[in-house]
């Protein structure tokens, strides 16, 4: 690479509205798009609260080792389909997926499959940082612990690398003993991606991990998003579509319809694509209105 | 400040400009409250206080008189000689009450984790939670009588009869305590235990309960300080005994209860005497119980 970025060559689109601020892709994280494989698959998923359809007709695959954005206004449900990804709604009473969502092409709603062994592989940071009242060293260790490991000393490495992992390691080494929650809301929300991080799963699904965060502590999760690619694929939900354009590699844009069948509204996917095309050359005209600001 | 030639200031900017607090209702009303609230403290103060001092007043020359003999000699026969010994009803006490406190806890506790965590509004639920607050209002004497029935004809009087009868009294306590702390752990915690492929029983064991855990041990102690005072249904079940029962589960007991009953309704001044050391060493009890339970739950709580 040159010292300098090279101006990327425009493509001949049409040209923007005067009007509309184009978001700028930073194309460090994603130079091009490698064709990794699948890790899920959802068809016609659907999610119910009770007899409330919440979303409707989503189907996307998000593949291995990159950063897949969800973007859209509120009650768009770009949340409730996160929450679906890992059978986070068999704990709230009433709520119900239809549709296949599948796992390495295991259907993960199937009856033998167990809800706990799926939250094992596919873990979760949310929206509110939310480390248990235990100490920090407690709070990275009970995955493991949960897991079997009992060896002292192998939880002392797991804790370590954890934290370094998270970028966390030399602001707390020196208190490990002491409560999660002297922490700032930053170094929280680090030590719930740590924590996750901590059981080894192969997906981590980010439900608006920076929205609590000012900016320099979500530069900091960010940064480490792009770190944890490699070994991990990541799934965000965010509000904040700079940041979408800035960390993902591929953009799912959803909104909200009048469900016909009830008057009210539901949440659908309206397009997904490549991040980089997502934000220059949409082929929905719902996702240019949003993205350039006219609504949402 | 000099003003500007022609300009006057008028009475609308000075009013404004003038940031000193004002005598209006407003005002009033707040020392009115702020006064009322101070003197509520003072209503609330008082009864404690004078009771505190009656009991220690009159119990402590003879609780601490040749001390410890008071608290380890055995309680006289004829109540009309002045002289020590609570020891019995001292053992008795502990006995019945931490009988009570090993029945009604755990079962209280379990009991509240099932409402919260698994019964939610279901018909079970919702009857035992009926059931439970239909529980606090039965009267003590009746729980003794119950326990007569069903245990005391049977097996005859003993501390046990005394435990089980102040564990129906502080089962609902508990589970109401229990219940409600569960219900203020944020649901956050729990689904970050999720997110970490956790059962829910485990969740629950290591997320839920720790959480919990300050909260139901201040619910646990008030239960348990209530149940020592009971004298009612200790009547019925424990009996009378002047000296040293160490058996759970046979033969008579006492307890400091039904001694400052007993004593307090005696014609002679000795046995008075005694009834006030009696109460003054139930609530020194009752103080040691709860520093001890304090320290322990201060001891688990983490460095910030």
């Amino acid at each position: 690479m040159v010292a300098i970025n090279p101006p990327t060559p425009q493509p001949a689109a049409k040209p923007a509205p005067a009007h509309s601020q184009r978001i700028v892709v930073d194309r460090r994280s994603s130079p091009q798009i490698a064709d990794t494989p699948t890790v899920f698959d959802c068809e016609n998923v659907e999610v119910y609260y009770g007899a409330f359809r919440a979303v409707r007709g989503v189907s996307l695959a998000i593949h291995a080792h990159q950063i897949t954005a969800f973007i859209g206004p509120s009650g768009c449900g770009k949340t409730t389909v996160l929450r679906s990804l890992n059978r986070m709604h068999d704990v709230i009473p009433g709520a119900r997926v239809a549709g296949r969502v599948s796992y390495h092409g295991i259907d993960l709603y199937a009856p033998e499959v167990s809800a706990t062994e799926v939250r094992r592989r596919i873990g979760m940071v949310f929206q509110k940082p939310n480390p248990f009242p235990k100490s920090i060293y407690d709070n990275i260790a009970f995955g493991p612990r949960v897991n079997g490991i009992r060896d002292k000393a192998r939880l002392d490495a797991i804790v370590e690398k954890s934290l370094r992992a998270a970028a966390l390691w030399d602001e707390v080494k020196d208190r490990l003993k002491h409560s999660a929650l002297g922490m700032s809301g930053g170094q929280q929300q680090r030590l719930c991606i740590a924590r996750t991080i901590a059981v080894e799963p192969e997906v981590v699904l980010m439900d608006e991990p920076c929205s609590a965060l000012d900016p320099i502590a979500t530069a900091r999760i960010e940064e480490l998003m792009r770190e944890l690619k490699s070994r991990f694929t990541i799934v965000i939900v965010t509000h904040n579509m700079q940041q979408a354009a800035r960390v993902s590699d591929r953009t799912a844009f959803f909104t909200t319809e009048l469900d016909s069948r009830n008057d009210r509204r539901t949440g659908t996917l309206v397009e997904y694509d490549v991040t980089s095309k997502i934000f220059s050359a949409p082929s929905d005209e719902r996702t240019e209105n949003y993205i350039t600001g006219r609504f949402g | 400040m000099t003003t500007a030639p022609g300009f006057q200031e008028s009475t609308a900017t000075r009013r404004r400009n003038d940031l000193r607090a004002r005598p209006s209702w407003r005002t009033v009303k707040n020392h009115g409250m702020t006064g009322l609230m101070a003197a509520a403290v003072v209503a609330v103060a008082i009864p404690l206080v004078a009771v505190l001092w009656s009991v220690i007043e009159r119990g402590a020359a003879v609780a601490f008189r040749g001390f410890p003999d008071f608290f380890t000699a055995t309680i006289p026969v004829v109540s009309r000689l002045p002289g020590p010994g609570m020891g019995p009803a001292i053992l008795g006490t502990l006995l019945v009450t931490g009988g009570a406190t090993v029945i009604a806890v755990p079962v209280g506790i379990l009991g509240a984790v099932y409402l919260h965590e698994y019964g939610g509004n279901n018909q079970l639920a919702r009857l035992v939670r009926f059931m439970a607050t239909v529980m606090t209002g039965v009267p003590s004497v009746v729980m003794g009588l119950f326990v007569y029935l069903i245990w005391t004809l049977t097996f005859g009087y003993s501390a046990f009869g005394g435990a089980l009868a102040l564990a129906c009294l502080m089962l609902p306590v508990v589970i109401g305590a229990t219940e409600q702390m569960l219900k203020l752990v944020p649901s956050q915690l729990r689904e970050a235990a999720y997110a970490l492929g956790t059962t829910k029983s485990r969740t629950i064991l290591t997320v839920v309960l720790p959480a919990a855990l300050p909260g139901i041990v201040s619910g646990a102690l008030l239960a348990i300080a209530r149940a020592a005072g009971e004298t009612a249904p200790l009547l019925f079940a424990v009996g009378a005994a002047h000296a040293y029962n160490r058996h759970l589960f046979s033969e008579a007991n006492t307890a400091l209860s039904v001694q400052i009953f007993a004593n307090a309704n005696s014609s002679f001044t000795a046995a008075q005497d005694r009834a006030w050391a009696a109460a003054l060493t139930l609530v020194l009890l009752t103080f040691v119980v709860t520093l001890v339970a304090r320290m322990f739950t201060a001891r688990l709580a983490l460095k910030r």
